[in-house]
């Protein structure tokens, strides 16, 4: 009989996601969606504060990108959805019920293919469905030492896609390159801006393990307080190793609602599922249910944007690029635009294509990281980024030059040929084009080099003035100098 | 033509005229409703809140626009409003204590699309707390009064708007129907009361009860005046996904003082065995009248699935207000207990405290009919028989015009006389909640007065024909007089 200290673990995650969607309105209600900086309770209205009286209307553009979603995930989308209550008391929850969907969601049976150390697999995706977001709590202690709770209810109705996937994920790198995928997604089809840093991206991951080979599911532990990549790596893998001290150890897994400390990197349970409610859905009576044409899905299909799937997997027979370039170069969409459009300039695009990822992937994205800017509100444009190589290319400028070219429209968003040209950094060609230029500048002009020699000082003026005109302004005159006075055999004395 | 008097005592359509022909100011009509309900408003207890400045206000902006030679219907009409309809400014208590302090910062549809009119708001009227009950005893203020017989009961919820309509404190009252709530209280005060097709007035503003059935409709002293009241308040509103996108069409022209060609049907499971003798009565030659003025009344019609219908309507209307009235924790408005050990306990304190009796007895039939592992056998069930129902009446429909049936099975009954008895006041409503429950239009109209109370027939259309509802009505009270008696008070 094996014991469980003997005993190797397989890791079962279940990952739920939940992700604010970017529309115009909130779920049910005329008001705009909160921005970061929106004093509270002021994007409010009658019925995101859930006054008597109010009644819902569901936001389109939210069904719509919620299907748009199931789309890109590969799932069904339903003919018929439908919203229920979802009833339980709390004080951020401003009509004592969630609108959300039950048993009828929008799309279902999906999947999302991951690539981990170049292995692929797929992660079924149970569901996305839609649901609204409830207000915000602050628990305060003033210097009084009263502790009490602020609510801000401009969070209340946000539409929140909530997206759950099987339990196929198997190990915390999983974990993370799903979600990296997943948000990815959702960036590329307009859907959220998805960032779990702010707070539009939320992650629970269900955690269990089952020793290797079993079918049976272990019981699972739900992770909360999860704000970003770093976490949800470090926190599953906190819990991966506790449950299997625990079982090892010939104790058993509770179910329960764990929430991540990353100051003290454990995850400390939060509160049992034993509480848990009974939440006593059933259908919205104040909303009719959708029924959801083919005509509709085919439709918002044919607005979807290329995924990055597809796109990686263009990009590397296209370009001929790297794996390791390609990803990086599809991490958003805008980049990968901005990469196409900047490699669309050149007829040899393939040739081009390594030049422009470099600058793109490098001190573009460097830039862009340092200084916390989109790269579609950056200066620079694919135009820019062109001529940039084009001068490179063309031998006009230098790739030392280069950077500070790039540097200089980055800034101010200005050609780089009108910034060679300003700050006279086409004179610095590489030195032997110089040398050359200089062996035919004396070469043609004997009498200048001898009145040189003769110790005529001016001369060399001249000769650097002919070097230059030879290299069409683009040497550096003290480097032509240079060679020049070393090629006459020095300055004259 | 020397205008009558008292002006109080006029319809909707009576002091239109006056109003447009200038024989009678607004002001001096609202001052004679203030007036009259200073007189009798203390016997009946029909309202909550009086508005009086703003009525007069309200009636001096409607003289304006008169001058002006503005018209509509119900321009400087003085009108009484449930208190479940939200008005913005105006405290819109539900009759409950847990929105005794709560004034809506918005006005409800129907307000917005009466104040478009020019009405005059008196006030908000007395009602079982949260629309619940069918007696006005379920106010968490005071109980109102039958003008009829002070000691009795004038029917709920819409209990202060019936009154109010029948007493003269108003020319006619907005109330909600959820099961019976504008249809019973008009019987019970000998008016006419109109619930209209689910769907055809919007919700929004409407505090709810049951979602699925609630529909706000007029109450009146006359046929004509429900159709005036109707068209104003009817029509599709985008704040309300169940509002129906069907056109209103000008109710007043289908009233015709006869019945020839219509078809109606009297279903034989509304007249069980021990009914009321009055009512009873009062029903055949209600009947016998619509024969008369030519309609072929068929008395074979069935709708077998009626007697489900009072359990199905407390499961579907309680389930629904179990999460309806979750928002009422004191966190956000309305009463709320803060004396309590936390958080938990202060909602759960302001709950205990801000409801009365028979609205929290509905949020556990309804929390208890939706809990995990009974809601199949409740809810779901409910929902199909409620298919039924509906199926049923679709039926009838098919080779009926509209419906005859009781409204109220006894006529008023005394003020306490079934406050102890939950089962016994909800039988009250056995022949008006099927209709909710299929969302159909009917409307209340007063056929005698048995030992003095008022009594009344209900007829039902199909859905969004109100037309045919209301030309029923009218052509049977026309030939009647049972609509000119007015309360001894």
């Amino acid at each position: 009989m094996t014991t469980a200290s003997a005993l190797e673990f397989e890791t079962v995650i279940g990952m739920e996601v939940h992700a604010h969607l970017l529309t115009r309105s909130k779920m049910f209600c005329p008001c705009p969606l909160p921005s970061l900086d929106s004093p509270p309770n002021t994007d409010v209205c009658p019925i995101c504060l859930g006054m008597p009286g109010v009644l819902p209307v569901i936001n389109k553009r939210a069904v719509e990108l919620t299907i748009m979603t199931g789309l890109a995930l590969d799932c069904q989308i339903a003919e018929h959805a439908r919203f229920d209550r979802k009833n339980y008391h709390y004080p951020d929850l401003m009509k004592g019920y969630q609108i959300s969907e039950y048993d009828e969601p929008l799309c279902r049976n999906g999947r999302l293919e991951v690539e981990v150390d170049g292995g692929k697999r797929g992660i079924g995706v149970t569901r996305v469905h839609l649901e609204e977001d409830v207000a915000k709590l602050y628990h305060v202690t003033n210097p009084a030492g009263e502790s009490y709770s602020l609510v801000d209810v401009n969070r209340s109705g946000v539409p929140l896609m909530e997206i759950v996937s099987e339990p196929d994920i198997r190990t915390p790198e999983e974990a993370r390159a799903y979600l990296v995928e997943l948000r990815r997604i959702l960036r590329y089809i307009g859907a959220s801006r998805a960032n779990m840093e702010e707070g539009n991206m939320r992650c629970e991951p269900n955690v269990s393990v089952r020793p290797r080979g079993s079918s049976e599911l272990g019981t699972k532990v739900e992770l909360k307080n999860i704000n970003s990549f770093r976490h949800v790596y470090d926190a599953i893998k906190f819990e991966v190793e506790r449950q299997v001290g625990v079982l090892r150890s010939g104790g058993r897994i509770v179910q329960e609602t764990r929430g991540w400390r990353p100051g003290t990197g454990e995850a400390v349970p939060q509160r049992s599922k034993e509480y848990a409610n009974d939440y006593r859905y059933f259908p919205e009576p104040d909303l009719p249910p959708l029924a959801i044409s083919r005509d509709w899905v085919e439709e918002i299909r044919s607005r979807m944007p290329e995924l990055p799937a597809a796109k990686r997997e263009r990009f590397q027979a296209r370009y001929g690029l790297s794996p390791y370039d390609v990803n990086l170069l599809t991490e958003s969409r805008a980049r990968a635009d901005f990469f196409e459009a900047a490699v669309a300039l050149v007829a040899e695009e393939r040739q081009r294509a390594k030049a422009v990822a470099n600058w793109v992937n490098g001190d573009f994205a460097a830039l862009l990281n340092a200084q916390n800017v989109e790269i579609e509100d950056a200066k620079v444009t694919p135009q820019h980024l062109s001529e940039l190589i084009d001068l490179i290319e063309a031998g006009t400028i230098t790739g030392a030059a280069a950077k500070a070219v790039f540097l200089e429209t980055f800034a101010g968003g200005r050609a780089p040929r009108e910034v060679v040209e300003e700050r006279g950094l086409a004179q610095i060609i590489a030195g032997d084009e110089i040398a050359s230029a200089v062996d035919r500048v004396v070469a043609a002009n004997p009498k200048a080099v001898e009145d040189y020699r003769g110790g005529k000082q001016e001369a060399i003026k001249f000769l650097v003035g002919q070097v230059m005109r030879e290299t069409r302004g683009r040497s550096d005159p003290n480097t032509a100098r240079e060679l020049l006075e070393r090629k006459l055999g020095g300055a004259a004395s | 033509m020397p205008v009558p008097e008292p002006l109080y005592a006029l319809t909707v359509h009576e002091a239109a005229e006056l109003l447009a022909r200038r024989e009678v100011s607004s002001l001096e009509l609202t001052r004679a409703v203030l007036d009259r309900i200073h007189q009798v408003d203390d016997r009946i207890r029909a309202f909550l809140t009086l508005c009086e400045d703003e009525a007069l206000q309200q009636a001096r902006e409607a003289d304006g626009r008169l001058a002006r030679d503005e018209t509509s219907p119900l321009m400087g009409i003085p009108g009484a409003i449930k208190d479940v309809i939200c008005t913005k400014g105006i405290r819109t208590t539900c009759g409950s204590r847990i929105l005794d302090n709560f004034v809506p910062p918005f006005d409800a549809f129907v307000i917005e699309r009466l104040k478009e009119s020019g009405f005059v708001m008196v006030g908000k009227t007395n009602m079982d707390e949260f629309a619940m009950g069918s007696s006005g005893e379920n106010s968490a203020f005071h109980p109102t009064h039958n003008p009829w017989d002070l000691e009795r009961v004038p029917g709920g919820s819409s209990a202060g708007s019936a009154a109010a309509v029948a007493s003269g404190e108003a020319l006619f009252a907005l109330g909600s129907d959820t099961g019976g709530s504008i249809r019973q209280p008009a019987c019970l005060s000998g008016v006419v009361g109109f619930k209209p097709t689910y769907g055809r007035v919007s919700r929004f503003g409407l505090v709810a009860f049951g979602s699925s059935l609630d529909q706000i409709g007029p109450l009146t002293k006359g046929v004509r005046d429900a159709a005036i009241v109707l068209r104003c308040i009817a029509g599709h509103d985008p704040r309300d996904s169940t509002s129906a996108e069907v056109d209103v069409p000008e109710y007043e022209q289908s009233l015709v003082p006869d019945l020839r060609g219509l078809r109606l049907g009297v279903p034989r499971e509304y007249f069980p065995e021990g009914m009321d003798q009055g009512v009873r009565d009062a029903m055949e030659a209600a009947l016998r009248t619509m024969e008369d003025l030519g309609a072929e009344v068929d008395r074979e019609v069935s709708l077998p699935s009626t007697p489900h219908a009072l359990a199905v309507y407390y499961i579907i209307a309680p389930s629904e207000a179990s999460a309806n009235l979750a928002r009422y924790d004191g966190v956000k408005y309305g009463f709320s207990h803060t004396e309590g050990q936390d958080m938990w306990d202060n909602m759960e304190k302001t709950r205990q405290f801000g409801f009365g009796d028979e609205v929290k007895r509905r949020i556990m039939l309804g929390t208890y009919a939706l809990s995990a592992g009974y809601y199949d056998a409740y809810y779901l069930k409910a929902q199909k028989v409620r298919t039924l129902i509906r199926r049923e009446f679709d039926a009838a429909f098919q080779s009926h015009d509209a419906l005859v049936a009781p409204v109220s099975p006894t006529p008023a009954f005394k003020i306490g006389e079934k406050v102890d008895d939950p089962l016994q006041m909800y039988l009250s409503d056995v022949f008006t909640i099927p209709v909710n429950i299929a969302g159909l239009p009917a409307i209340s109209v007063p056929c005698g007065f048995p030992g003095g109370l008022p009594v009344g027939f209900q007829v039902i259309g199909k859905p969004f024909d109100e037309a045919t509802v209301l030309r029923v009505a009218y052509a049977y009270e026309q030939a009647t007089e049972w609509h000119k008696r007015r309360p001894p008070l």
